[in-house]
């Protein structure tokens, strides 16, 4: 079973909700990979504190120009849509920011004059946090190309029964790439009016997808109404309610587990993993 | 004019109630919604929309059955693997492309022996120029599943700036998206000021470092408040502690407050729903010092 926890919004507690999750199950016996696929701020490792065995730099490919060979015909930057190069009277530029490594300009250069050259945009940390399998992604401050860093997280996941991807937040690309060829996403969501516009665009999002999907509404106390009724009208499962209590914020502050800080959140987790279960029996 | 950002790195640390919180004192002054991806602040400012424009940017490509001789070129070369292939019975192959995966390279395009390839432009989304109680704000919605988030932030800047000149407004206060990849260097770039808001957690901290990493390869200066500083005094010694190593002013402390979703649920700013509350006197502090430095950068420029 592989599991994506997502949200629209940020800070409803996906990480919170992966890391409980993956703990609960594992805690049942079962074989877990979480994978942290949040690459622009990945958080899962300050609850888990891993143990890794080996970190690798993930790499796209970007051209290089050889301005020797370079007859400055302007084709490779008539060819890129991304405005990552630009083509001068006596020498050609490369703006690796803005390249979609597309490989159109290495293609089309009549000279030969274009090479790919692999540019670093992050790194990938694979390990064991306890009985649980864990891979992060972690993106380079400054580089923005972030949808090939979570394809490479993903491709580390190998045969454990459960995999369980925790996604960023938004829903663009990157969370596209995290949901891609999954077999459920958990929507974590909160009670609040920002809380359930977002989750509106995340279950848009599942069904472009067409992957099947359920709630989970996060510090649940008054006025779950709106969200609720969001759920009911959509067909959405709610998977679990979790109630909010202060000193399991306190707790996951500090890197604690919310499923060992209190017996009711925990119950809540384990009817999440049930649910859960549940689907992967019937997938 | 000058530009205040306000960035957190970790998604839910406050950033949108601040910024309305802001507003709500500030007055006069141009907002910008750089959340494409899950734009919030308009939820909370009650804005009237008066123009709305569609967000043209980057391409789509279709291919043309008729023409097509199922070659399988633009299979072999899509990076993207948005070029899907089927099988019918006979064996015959069918060639099309998800557009979901498309990124608009035009690869395919460009190298399909019969031209059999059409390149469309593509709408990813739609920008609003909207009237609030507290000034204009532009806004815009990014289709779910598109591309261009930080095209769509450039072009969101780009017009609060008109708009900013248009009413001789001296401040545009933006609201960031989380994160540190496109869309947030969108928001960041060439801001005279990031306002980060973090929280006493360690993702929260793990995730300040990293905006704070960003903020500064684009040289923007930054200072930092501290939001619900009250759910773990450990943790926002912690922050604290870092932010005096980096030379980062810390100009304010709020509280955990209840009475934000209250507001929220209303429609309005905690300062307009709970102007007596503890949180809603710190955050009217922390606007006075932004002030302040603000003028003083614009006193550095000239």
């Amino acid at each position: 079973m592989r599991v994506a926890i997502a949200s629209g919004k940020g800070g409803t507690g996906k990480t919170t909700v992966a890391v409980n999750l993956a703990v609960t199950i594992a805690r049942q016996g079962r074989s877990v990979h979480l994978c942290d696929c949040d690459v622009e701020e990945p958080n899962a490792h300050l609850f888990l504190d891993p143990v890794f065995s080996a970190r690798w730099p993930v790499t796209v490919p970007v051209p290089a120009v050889d301005q020797d060979l370079c007859s400055h015909c302007g084709k490779c930057a008539d060819i890129c849509e991304f405005n990552a190069i630009a083509c001068l009277p006596d020498r050609t530029m490369i703006f690796p920011d803005l390249c979609h490594s597309c490989s159109g300009c290495w293609l089309v250069c009549p000279q030969k004059a274009i090479t790919p050259e692999e540019e670093t945009i992050g790194n990938i940390s694979t390990g064991k946090a306890g009985e649980l399998v864990f891979t992060q992604g972690r993106l380079l401050v400054g580089q923005s190309l972030v949808p090939p860093l979570i394809k490479a997280v993903k491709d580390v996941s190998g045969d454990e029964s459960w995999i369980i991807f925790d996604a960023p937040p938004g829903t663009t690309c990157p969370v596209m790439a995290t949901m891609q060829g999954v077999d459920f996403v958990v929507l974590v969501t909160e009670p609040t009016p920002f809380g359930r516009h977002d989750l509106a665009l995340a279950l848009d999002l599942t069904r472009q997808l067409n992957i099947s999907c359920g709630v989970v509404i996060n510090r649940y106390e008054s006025n779950p109404g709106q969200v609720e009724n969001l759920c009911l009208r959509e067909g959405v499962e709610i998977l679990a309610r979790i109630p909010f209590r202060r000193h399991v914020a306190s707790a996951c502050a500090e890197g604690g587990l919310a499923v060992d800080a209190d017996a009711e959140v925990a119950a809540a987790l384990s009817e999440l993993a049930y649910n859960l279960t549940a689907r992967a029996v019937t997938a | 004019m000058r530009e205040l950002v306000v960035c957190s790195g970790k998604g839910g640390t406050g950033k949108t109630s601040v910024v309305a919180g802001l507003a709500s004192l500030a007055r006069g002054i141009v907002l910008a919604d750089c959340d494409v991806d899950a734009s919030n602040l308009f939820l909370v400012l009650d804005p009237e929309v008066e123009r709305s424009h569609p967000f043209i940017a980057g391409h789509l490509a279709r291919i043309k059955q008729s023409e097509c001789l199922a070659c399988g070129k633009c299979h072999e070369l899509c990076q993207y693997t948005a070029i899907r292939q089927i099988l019918d019975e006979a064996g015959d192959r069918t060639f099309f492309i998800d557009p979901l995966h498309c990124e608009g390279c035009g690869v395919c395009v460009h190298f399909c022996p019969t031209e059999a390839i059409d390149f469309f432009s593509r709408r990813c989304g739609q920008w609003y120029e909207s009237r609030t109680p507290f000034g204009p704000l532009v806004h815009a919605d990014l289709d779910v599943g598109a591309e261009n988030s930080g095209k769509l932030v450039t072009k969101v800047r780009e017009q609060a700036r008109r708009l900013a000149e248009n009413y001789g407004m001296d401040l545009i206060l933006i609201d960031g998206p989380p994160g540190i990849g496109c869309p947030v260097t969108a928001s960041l770039t060439g801001a005279d000021l990031a306002l980060m808001v973090t929280e006493p957690s360690l993702s929260g901290l793990h995730d300040l470092k990293r905006i704070v990493e960003l903020a500064s390869y684009f040289r923007v200066p930054a200072m930092v408040c501290i939001n619900k500083y009250d759910l773990s005094p450990r943790l926002t010694e912690m922050v604290e502690k870092y932010c005096a190593e980096q030379g980062l002013p810390v100009i304010g402390r709020i509280p955990f407050e209840p009475l934000v979703n209250e507001a929220q649920a209303t429609g309005r700013s905690l300062i307009e729903y709970a102007p007596q509350c503890e949180a809603s006197r710190i955050m009217t502090e922390i606007w006075h010092l932004l002030e302040c430095q603000l003028s003083e950068s614009k006193q550095l420029k000239g």
